[in-house]
């Protein structure tokens, strides 16, 4: 009975404080409209042409689009990507975000900067680079066909292209999340006899385990979505170098409009499958945050 | 085990947070280490910990130097601030992680382990919350789980940093009683961290009062509250009034007032500063003699066993505070504006 009134008092409240805070009706439902429109106009109407554009010629055009060799061996490629960048990318932001969080050190902030580059940096200069480094005419050209490797126009390009665009994801979720946390549980830890590996094992990487699974599913939405920088390394060499993305570009360019909006349209199912993922996760861990705050 | 802390020097940048400080801690003893925030007092127990190291100094353990020694291996139990459970485990698994955590020939096995977590639970009256997670304890439990943890590793050395600083007033009360009783129990070496005096007081052995990277003085509670060795020392430790005053053959001279001191017999007319405990002023209305300060009573707290008064001296110096008992007050009928007299029953001079 007395929880049953308090709660009706703080709803009360909750109701009292919106009145004294909150704009007139018409502003509201203006402001409301306007994102509305905006939303529909820039992304619902988008991703809706993609799937009806995709399925114009029926569904067996589309089933064909997407089985065709080069479609299969561009997902291949998109997957192989993806699946190397991101182990490598998780364990360096990992690493990034302790060192960045847990300890000071001379060039802290320089290290912060180089992490941010690939934000900065537009992803076809990033594809660049590497041609430059190695490409035929590169610093490392002439060394890597004497010893017959491939890097550029050839898969270690294009993962390496990957990884640079995705770099900051992971360790930029994680700092934050690990600086507000401190460090006195690894201490707790160490005094208690733990050794490095069991702290980092058992305590550091439980507690940040959902802000590590978000920055690992942004990071998988850019590995799989890139474009610019892979571009660049991949040579556009159809059913060897060509990623999701690449093929796509291809496919259109050609007027072969039904499959090019056929892949695009496996692209962006990924990318849905991935938002409702982030979200899923977004809702556990505030639920845990709220769980664990209740209880205080 | 002892504690010997010998010329321990360190800074953080341009901050000096400990300057040549020396502190032994005989074995079984319960020490705290009292100052105000910035002190070094958590530096101190920290390097004690081997979680810091000094810059310069050493410390030994039993007598053998320990000054480079792996925190893993120097045997401390350490209670933290803000109690640093490890959130995602059991209050069971917060509790045995240090014996889990030991290298396979040393760890006991899962039946001891069981056996030991449980008993600490035990003593630290909480064995009935072992499945539950630390967000879902009070302050006070929390406290209690931390010390459990620190303890199931059998350390040698108990180390608190300011251990019911985060509690409010009525557990913080419990729990100092509650240690101090542990204490006289387990008979474990322990060096706890506070500003509050009234703490120090009453939990500790032996007080190390600090200031600003320095020991200031060290005794038991009765020592350092009854014989400050300087100024700082006599204002932390509780409410006092500072007087200027002049001191001459062994008599301290407040304004009118000439008080016999028990040392600076042979002092000839020097600038000092005197100082009197608010509990050590006597009230009158009427002037008996003429030794005393006159005053006009500018606020009354009632609430509390005993009655505080601020008082406006007339020659607007400041404010004196004042403590009489509830009868005194009662007897004297007081009321905001009454003119009274006062005089120092004892008094504590420091020479400039």
């Amino acid at each position: 009975m007395s929880a049953a009134i308090s709660q009706l008092a703080k709803y009360n409240a909750k109701v009292a404080r919106s009145r004294a805070t909150s704009e007139p009706a018409w502003v509201r439902w203006g402001l409301i409209t306007v994102a509305l429109l905006f939303l529909t106009l820039f992304l619902f109407v988008p991703l809706a042409a993609v799937f009806t554009e995709a399925l114009r010629k029926g569904f067996e055009t589309y089933i064909a689009a997407l089985i065709e060799p080069d479609a299969l061996s561009a997902i291949k490629l998109t997957l192989i990507a993806a699946a190397i960048s991101l182990p490598l990318n998780l364990v360096f932001g990992v690493a990034a975000a302790w060192a960045i969080a847990k300890f000071d050190f001379k060039g802290k902030s320089v290290l912060i900067t180089l992490i941010d580059l690939p934000f900065a940096v537009s992803p076809v200069i990033a594809g660049l680079i590497y041609v430059l480094i190695f490409g035929l005419q590169g610093w490392f050209g002439e060394w890597l066909i004497d010893h017959d490797l491939k890097v550029i126009f050839a898969i270690p390009g294009i993962v390496l292209a990957t990884i640079f665009v995705t770099f900051p994801f992971i360790a930029r979720e994680l700092i934050p999340l690990m600086q507000a946390q401190g460090k006195e549980e690894e201490e707790a830890g160490l005094v208690l006899g733990a050794s490095g590996w069991q702290i980092l094992w058992h305590i550091t990487l439980p507690n940040i385990k959902w802000g590590l699974l978000y920055g690992v599913i942004l990071t998988n939405a850019r590995a799989m979505g890139e474009f610019g920088a892979v571009s660049v390394v991949s040579g556009h060499i159809r059913g060897l170098t060509n990623t999701m993305p690449l093929h796509v570009e291809i496919l259109y360019n050609e007027y072969n409009y039904a499959a090019a909006f056929a892949v695009a349209s496996l692209l962006a199912f990924l990318a849905l499958i991935t938002l409702a993922l982030k979200s899923y996760i977004e809702w556990q861990s505030n639920r845990v945050a709220i769980s664990s705050n209740t209880a205080e | 085990m002892s504690i010997e802390i010998r010329n321990i020097k360190k800074e953080f940048g341009s901050f000096t947070a400990l300057d040549n400080v020396g502190l032994d801690v005989p074995s079984g003893e319960l020490v705290a280490l009292l100052g105000p925030s910035g002190c070094g007092k958590t530096t101190l127990l920290r390097i004690i910990a081997g979680l810091e190291s000094p810059d310069s100094g050493s410390i030994h353990f039993h007598g053998v130097e320990a000054t480079n020694r792996d925190v893993r291996e120097r045997e401390v139990g350490f209670v933290f601030q803000h109690y640093a459970l490890f959130r995602h485990m059991t209050v069971f698994e917060n509790v045995a992680f240090g014996l889990r955590v030991r290298p396979k020939k040393l760890r006991p096995t899962e039946a001891e382990i069981h056996r030991r977590v449980h008993q600490l639970l035990e003593l630290v009256q909480l064995d009935w919350l072992a499945d539950r997670y630390p967000p879902q304890l009070s302050g006070g439990q929390r406290q209690r789980i931390a010390l459990a943890r620190a303890l199931a590793v059998e350390p040698k050395v108990l180390l608190l940093d300011e251990p019911f600083g985060a509690l409010d007033a009525k557990v913080r009360k419990d729990l100092r009683r509650w240690l101090r009783r542990l204490h006289d129990e387990l008979h474990i070496t322990s060096v706890f961290v506070t500003h509050d005096q009234e703490e120090a007081l009453e939990v500790a052995d032996r007080i190390v009062v600090m200031n600003q990277g320095h020991i200031e003085q060290i005794g038991s509670p009765q020592e350092v509250y009854d014989n400050p060795a300087s100024p700082f020392v006599y204002k932390f430790l509780g409410n006092v009034n500072q007087f200027h005053s002049r001191v001459n053959a062994g008599q301290a001279h407040i304004g009118d007032i000439a008080l016999n001191l028990n040392a600076h017999h042979t002092v000839q007319d020097s600038d000092a500063l005197a100082y009197v405990r608010p509990h050590d002023i006597d009230v009158y209305t009427e002037k008996n003699g003429d030794q005393a300060l006159q005053a006009v009573v500018s606020y009354i707290h009632a609430a509390g066993p005993l009655v505080r008064l601020e008082l406006q001296p007339e020659n607007n110096a400041d404010i004196i505070e004042a403590e009489i008992t509830r009868e005194r007050f009662r007897e004297l009928k007081l009321d905001q504006g009454s003119q009274v007299y006062l005089k120092p029953k004892s008094v504590q001079v420091f020479l400039q």
